[in-house]
């Protein structure tokens, strides 16, 4: 019988298999940023350990500063004091580290494989949830708890048991003004937001392999948003392609050798999942969110439905009292006032471009507040030398400078209590921009359309 | 890790399903860099108005019902990593949650800080809900030993990883396992691959 793509990867990382189906997995990439690593490095030192492989380890801030004026000292003081923590971590601990006005800070999963960090066939882990966005390259890449980051930092092992494994399969051609956002919240719409649980998702299929791989990281990093510990899709000529040239990949020889190794890395014929969905392209249209969990999504023209399969009509309900929306309605036409354009799920150049392009001569609607902001230091810098900054300006958009920012309102970024805020990221959570904030969640050309419209439309209308 | 005892105790019922750890602790509570005081903040915006004053709706603020078991709806714990959540769920005295799903990192974040999630039947779970209704004093025993959920004579086995319950009946930490494997982990680095 053949073996699956993550089967693959995990067998390679194996140190030792336990007894009750776990195994000593071995970690080829920490990343750590502010707020998940203070309390692992206070545990190493509690026990008197130092770290066991330093060099595979970057950290950076990115959730918890804020995204105008870097330059100046950090004014809030809690924030300021957990940024500085993680700088005198790391000086003491001897981690690389990009910091705030360095040219390769960013969202952690945005400078990863911009860095060439994130390689096919590796295992990454990080204190964030979002770290299934790596495995767009082929690597098995999930989030942990801090417990875990102290754990990775004193033995570069974790003890994990073995997920199951999911295939989920697109085939087709993409309708116009459908992103890669529209498909994973479709497929997270389809499967709920406890669907993948227990589960480690491989995408596959014509349109997954259509895409570029800014796209597939916008895929595989909502899978932690069907429970999936992960998500990843095979390596191919688009995935050697990005990675050639990238300040950390292999050069040389030494690409020539990893493209090699990493061609072997796919799901052989005979290959079998736990469990397969297939899906096609053409029944994927643009998408919204209408409730409080990532799985509530409809295609931006349909109702809200009047209930949620199998889950409670109480938890439904109050879901949709917080949101403001009645059962059974369409959100076409609602006034929005906030557009954020940003996150480890939105925030790269792609997706920036995709905006500029779209509000290029037009002008942001008077009722909206429009904040985009970009995933890294060279996002932004890409953004400005190709001219997007002065296009986004023009139509009245705030350009900031890199961060989570108001995908998680741990910074100054927020969205006001009861207002509608059309995002670009990944969590339409009760109070995840703000307290009383509600979100919709959507892809850029939605949020682009819905900025300049200052209200939710059928943004197919709106294309050329 | 404090040793996982038997506990015995009423319970807090919170019949919501996929209740997220944003909601167990919003983000803007995350810029400590120790593990503690997390509890004040616990259910935070379910549990206070923005001026700070409690919500008496909410069954944390509600005299009725108290306890070391906390009973919630399915997919307990989904969306962030934050081992906050799990932290000021023990912060605030919660030593057992019981749920008919849990997610995956919630689970084992849980676990690595002697927290027991206890993944019951949906049919069990509907019943527990409601005789904590019923009867808020109802009390719960939880038997790690013998994997076993009871009230009145309602009686369930629940499943935990044989390791993990090791772990929490000795206490010990997932960290005393690894760093005492320095010398295999050694011996993989130079027979793979790794990069």
């Amino acid at each position: 019988m053949g073996k699956t793509l993550f089967d693959k990867v995990w067998d390679a990382h194996v140190v030792k298999s336990l007894e009750g189906d776990i195994d000593v997995l071995y970690i080829d990439r920490h990343l750590i940023h502010e707020v998940t690593s203070p309390q692992a490095f206070s545990e190493l030192e509690k026990r008197g350990l130092s770290l066991f492989r330093k060099e595979k380890m970057v950290a950076t801030p990115d959730h918890n500063i804020p995204t105008k004026d870097q330059h100046l000292p950090i004014k809030e003081a809690l924030s300021k004091h957990q940024v500085d923590t993680l700088l005198a971590n790391c000086a003491k601990h001897d981690v690389e580290l990009y910091g705030l006005g360095h040219p390769f800070q960013g969202i952690v999963h945005v400078i990863g494989p911009e860095l060439g960090i994130t390689l096919p066939g590796r295992t990454m882990v990080c204190g964030d949830s979002h770290t299934s966005t790596h495995g767009a390259f082929g690597a098995i890449a999930f989030g942990i708890g801090t417990s875990q980051v102290a754990q990775v930092m004193a033995s570069q092992c974790l003890l994990q048991s073995r997920p199951k494994t999911m295939r989920i399969t697109v085939d087709g051609e993409l309708k116009k003004g459908v992103l890669a956002k529209d498909i994973i919240l479709y497929i997270i719409a389809q499967l709920t937001a406890a669907g993948g649980t227990g589960y480690f998702i491989e995408y596959a299929g014509s349109t997954i392999q259509s895409l570029s791989m800014e796209a597939r990281m916008t895929i595989c990093n909502m899978s932690i948003e069907m429970g999936a510990r992960g998500g990843m899709i095979a390596p191919d000529d688009t995935t050697f392609n990005y990675i050639k040239g990238r300040e950390f990949a292999p050069k040389g020889e030494a690409f020539e050798e990893a493209v090699s190794y990493w061609k072997t890395l796919h799901s052989d014929s005979g290959a079998s999942f736990d469990k397969e969905y297939t899906f096609h392209a053409n029944d994927i249209e643009p998408m919204i969110t209408y409730g409080t969990n990532p799985g509530m999504g409809i295609k931006i023209t349909k109702e809200v439905p009047l209930s949620m399969g199998n889950g409670s009509q109480d938890s439904f309900n109050k879901s949709l009292d917080y949101m403001g929306f009645k059962p059974g309605e369409s959100l076409l036409g609602k006034p929005i006032n906030h557009v954020f354009i940003g996150s480890c799920t939105n925030s790269r150049i792609e997706d920036l471009r995709i905006v500029a392009d779209y509000v290029k001569g037009k002008k942001k609607a008077e009722n909206v507040t429009a904040m985009i902001v970009p995933g890294s230091k060279q996002v932004e810098q890409q953004a400005i030398a190709e001219g997007l900054h002065e296009v986004l300006s023009a139509a009245g958009f705030e350009l900031r400078e890199p961060g989570c920012s108001a995908c998680l309102g741990m910074n100054e970024d927020k969205v006001p209590a009861g207002e509608y805020c059309v995002s670009t990221s990944n969590r339409n959570f009760e109070g995840r921009q703000g307290p009383g904030a509600r979100t919709l969640l959507a892809s850029p050309l939605v949020a682009a359309v819905t900025a300049i419209e200052g209200k939710i439309v059928d943004i197919t209308k709106h294309l050329n | 890790m404090e040793k996982f005892e038997k506990v015995v105790s009423r319970a807090v019922p919170m019949p919501i399903e996929d209740i997220d750890t944003d909601q167990i602790i919003p983000a803007r509570f995350l810029k400590a860099t120790s593990r503690d005081g997390f509890g004040d903040n616990l259910f935070r915006d379910w549990r206070y108005e923005q001026n700070g004053n409690p919500k008496t709706d909410f069954v944390l603020n509600d005299n009725t019902f108290s306890g070391r078991i906390l009973v919630a709806g399915r997919n307990f714990g989904c969306g962030s990593s934050r081992e906050h959540a799990a932290w000021a769920l023990a912060d605030y005295g919660f030593k057992v949650v019981v749920s008919s799903f849990f997610a995956d990192i919630f689970k084992g974040n849980a676990l690595n800080n002697g927290i027991l999630p206890v993944q019951v039947s949906d049919e069990y779970l509907l019943g527990l809900l409601d005789a904590i209704q019923e009867n808020p004093e109802t009390e719960i025993t939880i038997d790690l030993v013998n994997q076993q959920i009871s009230y009145q004579d309602q009686k369930e086995t629940f499943k935990v990883n044989v390791y993990k319950k090791e772990c929490l009946i000795n206490g010990y930490d997932d960290i005393d396992y690894l760093i005492n494997m320095k010398s295999e982990i050694e011996a993989y680095e130079a027979s793979s691959l790794v990069v």
